[in-house]
């Protein structure tokens, strides 16, 4: 009996893990090129998350269909971050990118806190209760839209890092910065397009999220630490890690809260970034650039 | 340099001490009060992040520590405040040795240092959302008692010489740091931990020892902090708040200087009421200053506002020449 | 002695309200000249978790609170007091959040403080206050340990989870006997924070002695947004009865998520409810509302003033809830108490709230009568969400439908 319970609690883990994918593919891309751990990643989320709840309550624009905006807009915002914002402000230091992240989070999510109040907010989409039935489960629509948005997005990323000039501009800065500075590209705009993309991967989380997710100006502390969990854990800066990553981390927060209940439930996915960090800082898979 | 500097904080806590002589207006006291345990709290900060080059992002797990271990202690256990603030600075300093011990050990620095504090903080926080000892999501209420044997007082002019003097203790505490040899390997550490280590230092002895002094000195904020408030929750121990005010004060002062945190403190206090004064009492305002000013003060004025009085007016007091010795990073 | 008296104010409380009402059509810009003959008039301290993870209660809290003071202005003001200022407060859903705003108010002179809301807010800002010796009428919070721990400036209007569980567990007895005792088996679905811990520690010591077996107690955070984990274990487990304790918004995702997951137990049954006996609920959604029983605080449906409130608010476009008439009962015991004290002293109006035998409420409460800070008189009733309305089922005094037990095959 137990086991019929067990298998939906690991689906539902899969479905979210595939969305803590999306959000932790943002942050090892960023990693992977800049070098630099973003420490506004979660902030930038929680500031996505508004943007889409702005749009259903007041333009009614559904979450599926603003992501056709807001992935644009949240890629520009990161692109004018990073080049104006991070860029100048960090003078090339570890510690200093670390700081400037932070105050830009701080900054984030208490403009949204000012704004919005601390309410816990939620749309009510018309399928945001709907279910498809998988093998004797009840699966949420808009978590199982989620995943194959994910993998979708994920392939997305995937071309154009691999296909367009500027993806392959972005994997030479990443692999060696002077010899591509040498060759003519602009690192400054490489690094802010590749913060853009990271962004926009952040508006895209977002979207998928919201129909069956909540806003408060605070739930992307949460994600943060997730985030950088599945990306130490599938190896900073690897695509494929994150993917996997994200799944495995999703299952843990699921199982977790299952038989830990919904507060210490929490506690798995800090205690596994903790864990991996003190014993395995290279990542579960071990690929590191 | 042979003059040891004590005479600078001797008077920077006298002309502090004086204030309630000046004003008893329960407003300002209470500003100032929050104001001196933020210095408090970020004086740990920077001993290990200043002096230490470790920027840690979780300090809340000694303010937390302090804060549960002072009010458990009265709570569940009929222990009296004044033992329990001295255990509550003993356990946050032993939480330090801990975390410290397991990061160094594994070598964890720069980002990594930070984000493994943070997870250590965040774990703690939820551990005591839901341990009973802790009042899980209840919280710990620490009975009013207005007795000066319970560690409560009635006129916020005794709570604000009560953390006067231990800000005051901390700065003994550094200025002692600064003139001794482990403020030296400590420094060394910071600037080039290889190095460091060639010339004979133990790094590991290093930094775990500055790390409990830090803790220790951080969780003293929060042992003051159970017993000016009389109420925590996980969220007010351990949550985020704290580790950020705790960076940010030594930071926006200048920081791995002896008077960054209170400076800082200081500003960035009076730039958050300023605020509150201008539009009405709205949830995040200082906060947001507070983050713009970091971002100012990391890409404009790497040495706090420190760094720019001592542009201002250079030479003035030994202080600031002391700062720039400890301060020399790039 | 103190009846006769009492009954004496009230009168003159009522005369004032009389008049006043026949003034409002004056205005209130012609009130001043009205006021300053009777008083310098008197600031009450307004304290909700207005933002924040409970702030939809808070605004009913305020909603409520603010009619109330509107009313008595309206009507002149309080005897020999004169206008009612409101000094409004934002708990932010956090302890330490309401606690600075007990300082604030305060320091703005507030003769006492009506509100807190959640158990842990009233916790905080009662001993707060207490330090300031400033009157504080705890609006709902109903964790026992509230007026519990001797201190003189607390007092709470409404029933606390003691008296409410008793009186739950009663009716649900008296309930599944009535079907023929189908239900014995239960689990509790809790919010962590002193209020929903408090009661499922008490409901786990009682439901055993009245014959049934708690299968397993889930606490869960506020705010919590996914109960799929929740819902699960539920369905495993099968419970006659579920017996959920948690604010509006995570009652209302419980209720849509067992719906999603077609859980459909004999009952739902709960013990202060934050959901299940809200007219915002039931409107907006039917279906998860259908058969929620529910033991809450909740007005007398045979007061006219009652009903007359109820039309007020719902001519504002509001539900009313009942944070909007327990702030508005409380506001008007506040103003009674005042004008008894005949001074805004906080020491005199302390005074007079513990001698207080107020009858001017909205609530279905026996005699006011203050000990240690709780109100004797205060009880709960038994709702039961039935078509598209919230009918009480209990008490039999003033219920106004059966229980429909178990709750039929969706």
């Amino acid at each position: 009996m137990q086991t019929a319970i067990i298998i939906p609690a690991i689906l539902n883990g899969v479905l979210m893990g595939a969305v803590y994918a999306l959000v932790a593919l943002g942050l090892t891309l960023i990693y992977g090129v800049l070098h630099i751990i973003n420490f506004a990643h979660g902030a930038l989320l929680t500031a996505a998350l508004f943007a889409v709840y702005f749009c259903f309550r007041t333009l009614g624009i559904d979450p599926y269909v603003a992501v056709l905006g807001l992935a644009p807009l949240f890629f520009l915002l990161g692109y004018a971050l990073q080049r104006f914002v991070i860029g100048p402000a960090a003078h090339g230091e570890d510690s200093n990118i670390l700081l400037v992240t932070l105050g830009i989070a701080v900054v984030i999510e208490n403009a949204l806190l000012y704004v919005f109040r601390a309410d816990t907010r939620t749309i009510d989409v018309p399928y945001g209760f709907s279910v498809i039935e998988f093998g004797g489960t009840f699966l949420s629509v808009p978590r199982v839209v989620g995943f194959f948005a994910a993998f979708a997005v994920a392939g997305l990323l995937w071309a154009i890092l691999a296909l367009t000039d500027t993806g392959k501009a972005i994997r030479a800065v990443a692999k060696e910065k002077r010899g591509a500075e040498l060759s003519g590209i602009d690192v400054a705009h490489i690094y802010a397009m590749t913060f853009g993309l990271g962004t926009a991967c952040l508006a895209v989380a977002a979207c998928l999220l919201m129909p069956s997710y909540y806003v408060n100006p605070h739930v992307g502390n949460a994600f943060v630490l997730v985030a950088f969990t599945i990306v130490v854990l599938g190896g900073m800066g690897s695509v494929p890690g994150a993917l996997i990553g994200g799944l495995f981390a999703g299952v843990v927060e699921s199982l977790c809260g299952f038989y830990l209940g919904e507060s210490l439930g929490q506690i798995g996915i800090f205690l596994m970034f903790i864990l991996v960090l003190l014993f395995r800082p290279t990542g579960l898979l071990g690929a590191r650039a | 340099m042979k003059a040891p500097g004590y005479l600078s904080v001797v008077a920077v806590v006298a002309a502090l001490a004086l204030v309630p002589f000046v004003t008893s207006s329960n407003v300002i006291l209470n500003f100032l009060v929050i104001a001196l345990l933020i210095a408090l709290v970020g004086q740990g900060w920077n001993v290990l992040g200043g002096y230490g080059g470790q920027y840690s992002f979780g300090h809340a797990a000694f303010f937390g520590t302090g804060a549960y271990t002072t009010a458990v202690l009265q709570v569940q256990y009929g222990i009296n405040a004044w033992p329990g603030f001295a255990i509550g600075i003993a356990a946050g300093a032993l939480v330090g040795a801990v975390i410290g011990f397991l990061s160094f050990r594994s070598g964890l620095k720069g980002s990594y240092f930070a984000l493994v504090t943070l997870a250590f903080a965040e774990v703690l926080r939820i551990v005591a959302s839901v341990a009973p000892i802790t009042g899980a999501g209840v919280g710990t209420l620490i009975r009013l008692d207005v007795r000066f044997e319970a560690f409560q007082f009635q006129s916020r002019a005794i709570f604000y010489w009560i953390i006067l003097a231990l800000v005051a203790l901390s700065l003994v505490i550094v200025r002692m740091i600064e003139n001794s040899r482990f403020g030296a390997r400590l420094v060394a550490v910071r600037e080039n931990e290889d190095a460091a280590r060639a010339l004979g230092v133990d790094v590991m002895a290093t930094k775990l020892g500055a790390m409990t002094i830090s803790a220790a000195i951080t969780a003293a904020g929060g042992c003051f902090y159970a017993q000016y408030y009389l109420f925590l929750d996980a969220g007010i121990a351990y949550g985020p708040w704290i580790s950020v005010e705790a960076l940010l004060a030594p930071i926006i002062g200048g920081v791995g200087t002896i008077y960054g945190p209170l400076l800082g403190a200081l500003v960035v206090k009076t730039l958050g009421e300023a605020a509150k004064h201008v539009t009405g009492t709205a949830p995040g305002l200082d906060l947001i200053i507070y983050g713009a000013v970091l971002v100012l003060v990391v890409g404009f004025a790497p040495r706090g506002v420190a760094g720019l009085l001592e542009r201002l007016w250079p030479r003035r007091s030994r202080a600031p020449a002391r700062a720039e010795e400890g301060k020399s990073r790039d | 002695m103190t009846d006769k008296r009492n009954t004496f104010s009230r009168r003159n409380f009522l005369q004032t309200t009389a008049v006043g009402v026949a003034a409002a059509a004056t205005g209130t810009i012609a009130m001043p000249a009205v006021l300053r003959a009777q008083g310098a008039g008197v600031k009450l301290g307004v304290l909700q978790p207005v933002t924040g993870a409970l702030s939809y209660s808070g605004q009913q809290g305020k909603l409520g609170a603010t009619i109330a003071i509107d009313e008595i202005n309206a009507a002149g003001g309080i005897k020999g007091i004169g206008r009612i200022e409101p000094v409004l407060g934002d708990a932010q859903s956090t302890p330490d959040g309401g606690n600075a705003e007990v300082e604030k108010m305060n320091a703005a002179g507030v003769v006492a403080i009506v509100g807190g809301y959640a158990s842990s807010i009233c916790l905080a800002t009662t001993q707060t206050a207490a330090r300031y010796d400033l009157p504080y009428i705890v609006d709902v919070g109903v964790t026992d340990a509230i007026v519990t721990r001797g201190l003189k400036n607390t007092f709470r209007f409404g029933p606390g989870f003691g008296v409410i569980s008793k009186s739950a567990l009663d009716n649900l007895v008296a309930i599944n006997d009535k079907a023929g005792k189908p239900a014995k088996t239960v689990m509790i679905v809790h919010e962590d924070s002193a209020f929903g811990s408090g009661l499922a520690k008490l409901l786990n010591a009682q439901l055993p002695e009245r014959g049934f077996q708690i299968l397993e107690t889930i606490p869960h955070p506020t705010p919590t947004r996914d109960f799929n984990n929740v819902v699960l274990k539920i369905k495993a487990q099968n419970p006659d009865i579920v017996v959920p304790a948690n604010y509006y918004n995570e009652y209302v995702l419980l209720a849509r998520t067992m719906q999603q997951q077609r859980v459909r137990p004999k009952a739902i049954y709960s013990v202060l409810g934050g959901a299940a006996s809200s007219y915002k609920f039931v409107k907006e959604f039917p279906e998860a509302a259908q058969y929620i029983m529910d033991c809450n605080h909740w007005f007398d449906p045979r007061n006219p003033k009652a009903l007359e409130l109820k039309k007020k608010v719902e001519a504002q476009g509001q539900f009313y809830t009942y944070e909007v008439f327990m702030n508005y009962s409380c506001v008007l015991l506040v103003a009674d108490a005042l004008a008894r004290a005949g001074a805004a002293d906080r020491a005199k109006l302390n005074a007079a709230l513990e001698s207080s035998t107020f009858t001017g409420h909205v609530m279905p409460y026996g005699p006011t009568k203050f000990v240690n800070g709780q109100n004797q008189g205060a009880a709960p009733a038994n709702t039961q969400v039935l078509g598209n309305d919230i009918q009480v089922i209990f008490p039999e005094t003033f219920a106004s439908a059966k229980p429909v037990f178990p709750m039929p095959p969706a």
